[in-house]
């Protein structure tokens, strides 16, 4: 038998933080760019204009800038952070990690730290390791952030794809709680269908948009019940339910699969586009300053995309 | 039990009226979704993933593209 360290037992998000680029691109702007319209674009996605990375964006640099802003949120000092997770699936340099000069950047001494690969799930099932580590004391406070560049692996001559992905960053703070504020997380994958999302050449993202959207709008909802179930919350308890921002109808398909009518639910793909993992901290920043998430709210996330993998779990809004 | 195109036909344009809200009388065996309904390619799926709760008949992604009218989503049903 080995020592093991005494824990908590419960954890919960202290803050948020986000970052967007500056550089707004309008559906207008890319119908002198592409064949496409704004019509079509809003019919068929529910994007009117989304952020792109100028050349002064890195993975890194919205890494450090919307982790900042949940870190100074939280009250805590970055000496306080152990661990810090960056999910992210489209870093260029593989090597080193992303993690680690994000920390440093932020003045963070020593933490864990490394990179998470689970496509635009990639914050859920970060959020899922963050709440654990803290829960049986491998960490006291993590710092959980996804940051996405898309547009470096998006084809700008390719209108199916060019019109949906976008640019930006999200985080969040987990800490040690008296009580859960963080349902338990649920996850899963289906690498049967590896090739419904992936690099077309190895350098372009590319999606089979039906298939994607018949797996999306058929299958997820479940896993958004199970976890609501497995955290003992019933559908009429929650404030918002806030999915990956892959497609507007994707979003409202789900939604009113769930049997929460009074939940408010996330449509930051409007103006945000999808940001891949980036999305639901993004849209929970947003909505929280928008004051639409009021503290103590019972908020469902769910991610899903690219393996396929999915993941979603209950979250307290701090 | 086999339906009667006529009982698919009526069963579509319930489907049609559901996720579009198109009139089902203007479901017509000749229509063509795209052209005439003004049904776009993630429609198509919702009405795929809707024919087959109803009629118990799996129409498959790459299969969806090749069913252009209203009469085609018959006859694949009832083939």
């Amino acid at each position: 038998m080995f020592k093991v360290p005494s824990a908590p037992g419960g954890a919960a998000i202290l803050s948020f933080g986000e970052y967007q680029p500056s550089q707004v691109v309008t559906n207008a702007d890319l119908e002198a760019r592409v064949d496409t319209t704004d019509e079509w674009i809003q019919s068929r996605v529910g994007i009117r204009e989304r952020r792109i990375a100028g050349p002064e964006d890195t993975v890194a640099s919205m890494a450090v800038a919307a982790g900042g802003k949940a870190l100074a949120a939280s009250g805590l000092s970055p000496e306080d952070i152990d661990l810090v997770i960056v999910a992210t699936c489209t870093v260029q340099d593989q090597i080193p990690n992303t993690a680690a000069t994000v920390a440093t950047r932020l003045g963070i001494v020593a933490p864990g730290a490394f990179d998470l690969n689970a496509a635009c799930a990639g914050f859920v099932y970060a959020l899922g390791l963050a709440s654990d580590s803290v829960r049986v004391g491998s960490a006291r406070n993590v710092l959980v952030i996804g940051s996405e560049k898309l547009s470096d692996w998006v084809d700008w001559e390719d209108r199916s794809t060019c019109v949906i992905f976008a640019d930006g960053a999200g985080a969040a703070v987990v800490s040690a709680s008296e009580d859960h504020g963080i349902g338990p997380v649920v996850w899963g994958s289906s690498g049967d269908r590896a090739d419904k999302i992936y690099l077309r050449e190895g350098k372009y993202l590319y999606q089979e948009g039906q298939a994607v959207f018949r797996w999306t709008t058929t299958e997820l909802y479940k896993v958004a019940l199970e976890a609501l179930e497995r955290a003992g919350v019933e559908p009429s308890e929650l404030t918002a339910f806030v999915p990956h921002q892959a497609n507007l109808r994707i979003v409202e398909s789900i939604a009113r699969k769930l049997g929460a009518p009074q939940a408010l639910v996330a449509r930051d793909i409007v103006t945000a586009g999808n940001t891949s993992s980036a999305s639901v901290p993004l849209a929970l920043s947003r909505m929280i300053e928008r004051g639409e998430l009021p503290s103590g709210s019972t908020v469902l996330t769910l991610g899903f995309g690219a393996g396929l993998v999915y993941a979603a779990q209950v979250i307290r809004i701090p | 039990m086999a339906l009667s195109e006529q009982e698919i036909l009526a069963g579509l344009g319930e489907i049609v009226e559901e996720i579009v809200g198109t009139e089902p009388s203007d479901v017509t065996p000749e229509k063509s979704f795209v052209d005439d309904l003004d049904i776009d390619s993630l429609s198509m799926v919702e009405i795929a993933v809707a024919a087959q709760d109803k009629f118990g008949v799996e129409i498959p992604d790459d299969q969806l593209k090749d069913l252009k009218t209203v009469q085609d989503v018959i006859n694949f049903i009832q083939k």
